[in-house]
């Protein structure tokens, strides 16, 4: 039985403990704010681009002379992941559940007998992949620095993994993110980067667009930039989703600290009665002994 | 006058959504102005000046890379970068000058002439701004 003393230390601590999971719920739900707007102003820019390249990718699929970005390599013997995670930890089961598929993935590529290679994007995806997969790691981003998410950084990892494509380092490229559905729910998404697979929408019929330059050149011109922005809208979603997690665990968090706490005051306030009651005894047994 | 919708849009955010009267776009084969119902038209940008005319409202915005689609009711550009011209400084537009050099180090063959256009063309902002 642990004496009153330790007890009451305990129960400080847990109340410690609490205050700081409760600050970092509220820091998470401030952010979360933060990242939600970045990634809706970041939507229209998407979508638009999307529904742009799936006309010009559709006219242009099969010609021989597409783009290697969009057609591919007519291989797949070796695949690129692209994991990204967050740099802190945390955040629940958002980063173990992001580098759980990749891992899936990677192993069934293996089973199959292709290539894997990873390239890894925040701290904590590295340190997950690393355990398994040590000797397929080729590279690591680190996002430690950067205190808030812009397209320049998303343009970096594209143009890395555009400079790894075009040296023929890979065929596909596949990237690993979470998307954001609510603060409870994220999702761990594989996007498949490269060769790009855009949906082109079926139903609206495209305008009889006049193309300047032509259309091919402008498909080149645009890849590029539509590769990073799927970068870019897959970390604003890691963004994001990383916040909403961290949230939901704190606040799991402080409501175990809180029952944890109750429990243990109980067991303080017995102990304490217990022990008047045992000195009442030993007084009133003495004072009939005379 | 007839108006047509305007969007000016960047990854990062929303720049512009409103009616216009007429859109001066720095196409990559030519400059060239869009009003209510131009023909539809899918152009490339490069580094420039746009000017928004909504009535007697005129807005400047510099621009980096990108692209427009034209159509007879509305006009967008999707512009890799896009700053309002009152909030660019030469500083800025050294940054991107200085961007273009450094993009245009590791390409070789027709891609270079395309790096050194878009530096020249980078470089040509500093005289509008």
């Amino acid at each position: 039985m642990a004496s009153l003393k330790d007890l009451k230390m305990r129960i400080e601590s847990v109340k410690g403990t609490r205050k700081i999971t409760k600050a970092m719920q509220m820091v998470a739900a401030a952010k979360l704010r933060r990242a939600q707007e970045a990634a809706e102003a970041a939507r229209p820019f998407a979508d638009r681009m999307n529904v742009v390249m799936g006309n010009l990718a559709g006219a242009s699929a099969g010609s021989e002379s597409a783009p290697k970005l969009l057609a591919g390599t007519g291989r797949d013997d070796v695949h690129l992941l692209i994991v990204a995670t967050s740099e802190r930890g945390l955040c629940g089961g958002f980063n173990s559940s992001i580098a759980k598929k990749a891992r899936v993935d990677a192993e069934k590529l293996l089973a199959a007998g292709k290539t894997v290679k990873i390239l890894t994007v925040g701290k904590k995806g590295r340190e997950q992949m690393k355990r398994e997969f040590a000797e397929h790691m080729i590279d690591h981003v680190d996002m430690s620095e950067v205190k808030r998410l812009g397209y320049s950084n998303a343009q970096d990892i594209a143009n890395d993994v555009m400079a790894r494509f075009n040296a023929g380092e890979f065929d596909v490229a596949t990237i690993y993110y979470s998307e954001f559905k609510s603060v409870i729910a994220q999702i761990p998404t594989a996007l498949q980067l490269i060769p790009a697979k855009f949906e082109a929408d079926e139903q609206a019929e495209a305008p009889f667009y006049d193309y300047e330059p032509g259309k091919e050149e402008i498909l080149a011109d645009l890849l590029p930039r539509a590769l990073t922005t799927s970068v870019f809208a897959a970390l604003l979603e890691n963004a994001a989703s990383e916040q909403g997690a961290r949230m939901s665990a704190m606040d799991n968090a402080t409501r175990n600290a809180g029952e944890m706490i109750d429990k243990l005051t109980i067991q303080y306030n017995r102990s304490r009665q217990a022990a008047i009651t045992n000195e009442l005894i030993e007084i009133i047994s003495g004072a009939e002994a005379l | 006058m007839a108006t047509m919708q305007f969007d000016l849009v960047s990854p990062e955010r929303k720049l512009a959504s409103l009616e216009a009267s007429e859109v001066q776009i720095p196409g990559s084969e030519g400059d060239f102005t869009a009003m209510a119902d131009h023909s539809p038209v899918l152009t490339t940008l490069r580094p420039g000046v746009l000017t928004v005319k909504a009535g007697s409202d005129v807005s400047e915005y510099i621009v980096t890379g990108g692209f427009v689609e034209v159509s007879p009711k509305a006009t967008s550009v999707l512009a890799e970068q896009a700053v309002p011209k009152a909030e660019a400084s030469a500083d800025f537009v050294n940054g991107l000058i200085a961007d273009a050099e450094a993009a245009a180090k590791n390409v070789s063959g027709p891609d270079l002439d395309v790096a050194n256009k878009r530096i020249s063309d980078t470089r040509a902002l500093l005289d509008l701004i």
